[in-house]
């Protein structure tokens, strides 16, 4: 039964949801690491965001504005964490996990004020954004079921995978980037400004990551909840590390996460125990990333000849 | 005391002073009785014996995380189990307690061993997959957490859930397991001893043995470690697993001393409590119970605060956030350092130009 399931359009379906989130936070980890920062304030962004997008899309009665808002915030933390680390010279980890931290905090009290609860959005009127099908796709067999019925933000990330890919490989920024990450001295004595490309970087990584954050309460879901991105900015790094931090490779290593979320919800509703099904999409990023180190690591000795 | 240790402490204070500034400012712009709230964060603790203790009995888990994290961070390894170590310790201690039986103080002391080692287990798990696969340890730790969380969940719900109780909790831990109260009027409980005497223990571990001297010097270079013959693989290990062992430990502690059923359904946030205290720690064993102390303190204020007035708790992990900030930013109050250290080399200048 669980195989016909997992086999079945509408299985597809649900994954492609369920890894939208986490490619929007593998691309934008993708992105950090290229220029040689990691940012683990994802989860803290996508947390922070999932409820700005809920406060600023009720505010503008518009699901887009809304998200536009939305993204300048995440853009806004995002260069905060680069003012941190790079101005301040602040331990990037330790600077993100301080930004975790007040993003628990803070999202239950700007919640409370704005709307008198401290567990969920209930009472803030916001604007999901809409499903649409898609005419023509809509009426292949099969993909047409998979594709089709999706959240725009789910086109959007699908479409932001062939963007941070051209951005990054094609533009003279993305270059730039590349060779900042790829050796900071090298590039600065060419004449690249690093700081700045970081900056860069991190602001960029930021907007991405709060595009997967609106998505979690104005698509995934239709309301905030506290602590709801729930480790996905965490899953989102292994994604983009395993991905080897290029846009096809996060894409694809989100596809399997997202996958193993999808089967977690289905599997939830039937006999199975319920927590231990919830285990599923952390088991699996991290048994996934441990062959993936691996045959990283055997690849390497066979090349050094060690 | 150098000026390096000076500026560190002026390093510490000024930014406790920006963090606790910033936090006042938004009690001021959210609240509506501010200069209550405030009072009531800062001498709540100090107006009744039962508040003090609550303050204490705060501290108790929090020097086991501070002390574990030190030694887990000290070998440079950014393993962040100890929040998934807290919580099976507290585990643990509830199934061996339920399902052993044993003579008072032994029973107590099997069940915090029995919770250190799989305490010890969980930090060891991501730094042997870094070991034989070269993952990264940072995901990996995380990943440990949510899945010992809804392992957790999984053998409350199915292995230790009292049918009889109202709520998702375990049968009633056993008294002669349990710790009781030490002074009366207040919960602080023997755990407070176990707890001094492993910042201790961590600080002479750390700072007095050869094996702790090997973790730092692994920590703070690598390479340096490995050509003075340091097994730097065995020494990261070990740190992860002493830190491990520590978490676990302040688990089972904290559930004998503070539970009386295993109730724990979410992840409660003390491996993220524990990088503040080694951030203000300075990653000193010796230095955690005060750390522990001050954001005790402040906890139990907010808490009391939140009770009196309109302003929630949640409050202070946003000062959490700005104090770590602060005091790991380098380039904070350097200018300031830059200055000392001129006017000190000046001064040794002339004194021996005087010779």
């Amino acid at each position: 039964m669980i195989i016909n399931a997992i086999f079945s359009p509408e299985f597809l379906n649900a994954t492609l949801r369920a890894t939208t989130p986490i490619l929007f936070a593998a691309l934008a980890s993708a992105i950090a690491s290229k220029s040689g920062v990691v940012n683990m304030a994802l989860e803290g962004i996508m947390l922070f965001t999932a409820l700005f997008g809920v406060i600023f899309s009720a505010a503008f009665h518009s699901a887009w504005l809304g998200l536009i808002a939305t993204m300048a915030a995440g853009g806004l933390i995002g260069f905060l964490l680069a003012f941190f680390v790079l101005r301040l010279k602040t331990d990037e980890i330790l600077a993100a996990i301080a930004i975790n931290l007040i993003a628990n905090g803070a999202t239950i009290l700007i919640l409370l004020a704005v709307s008198g609860d401290r567990g969920i959005s209930s009472s803030i009127h916001s604007i999901i954004i809409p499903r649409i099908t898609l005419p023509v796709i809509k009426d292949i067999p099969f993909l047409g079921k998979v594709l089709s019925n999706q959240n725009v933000l789910t086109y959007i990330s699908l479409i932001m995978v062939a963007v941070v890919h051209i951005f990054l490989y094609k533009t003279p920024l993305g270059l730039q980037i590349r060779a900042v990450g790829e050796n900071k001295d090298a590039a600065e004595s060419v004449g690249i400004s690093s700081t700045k490309i970081r900056y860069i970087s991190l602001t960029i990584s930021g907007i991405l990551a709060s595009m997967g954050g609106y998505f979690l309460s104005g698509g995934y879901m239709t309301k905030f909840t506290t602590g709801m991105s729930a480790g996905r900015g965490f899953i989102a790094l292994a994604a983009g590390a395993m991905g080897g931090n290029t846009p096809v490779g996060s894409f694809l290593v989100s596809l399997l996460f997202g996958a193993a979320q999808a089967l977690s919800n289905i599997l939830q509703l039937g006999t199975w125990s319920y927590e231990l099904v919830q285990m599923l999409p952390y088991a699996t990023t991290l048994i996934g990333l441990g062959i993936y180190s691996y045959t990283k690591m055997k690849k390497r000795q066979r090349l050094t000849g060690k | 005391m150098n000026s390096n240790t000076k500026l560190n402490i002026l390093r510490i204070v000024l930014s406790i002073l920006i963090a606790l500034l910033i936090s006042f400012g938004i009690i001021f712009i959210t609240s509506e009785e501010p200069v209550r709230a405030i009072i009531q964060l800062l001498t709540g603790p100090l107006q009744s014996q039962r508040r003090f203790g609550n303050v204490i009995e705060a501290m108790i888990p929090l020097i086991f995380t501070g002390v574990g994290v030190s030694i887990m961070f000290a070998a440079n390894e950014i393993n962040l189990a100890g929040e998934g170590a807290f919580h099976i310790g507290g585990l643990i201690a509830t199934y061996f307690a339920l399902n052993t039986v044993l003579p008072p103080v032994i029973s107590s002391m099997a069940t915090i061993l029995a919770a250190g080692l799989f305490g010890m287990l969980i930090t060891g798990v991501p730094a042997l997959l870094k070991i034989k696969t070269e993952s990264d340890v940072l995901v990996s730790s995380l990943m440990m957490n949510y899945l010992i969380l809804y392992f957790s969940n999984y053998v409350l719900n199915n292995i230790l859930r009292d049918p009889k109780a109202g709520a998702v909790v375990s049968y009633a831990v056993p008294d002669v397991t349990k710790f009781s109260p030490i002074i009366s009027g207040t919960r602080i409980h023997v755990g407070l001893f176990i707890a001094l005497a492993v910042a201790v223990l961590g600080y002479v571990f750390l700072y007095k043995t050869k094996i702790g001297y090997e973790i730092r010097i692994t920590g703070e270079n690598r390479e340096f470690a490995r050509y003075s013959g340091i097994n730097i693989v065995k020494i990261t290990l070990v740190s992860q697993l002493v830190g491990g062992f520590i978490f676990g430990v302040g688990g089972g502690v904290e559930l004998l001393g503070m539970y009386n059923r295993f109730t724990w359904t979410s992840l409660l946030g003390y491996g993220w409590d524990a990088i503040i205290i080694t951030t203000l720690a300075k990653k000193n064993p010796i230095y955690v119970p005060f750390a522990a102390f001050f954001l005790a303190y402040l906890r139990t204020g907010a808490s009391i605060m939140s009770r009196s007035t309109d302003v929630a708790t949640e409050i202070v992990t946003i000062t959490q956030g700005i104090i770590i900030l602060l005091v790991v930013a380098e380039q904070f109050l350097s200018k300031y350092k830059h200055k000392i250290i001129s006017r000190e080399a000046r001064a040794t200048l002339i004194e021996k130009e005087g010779e």
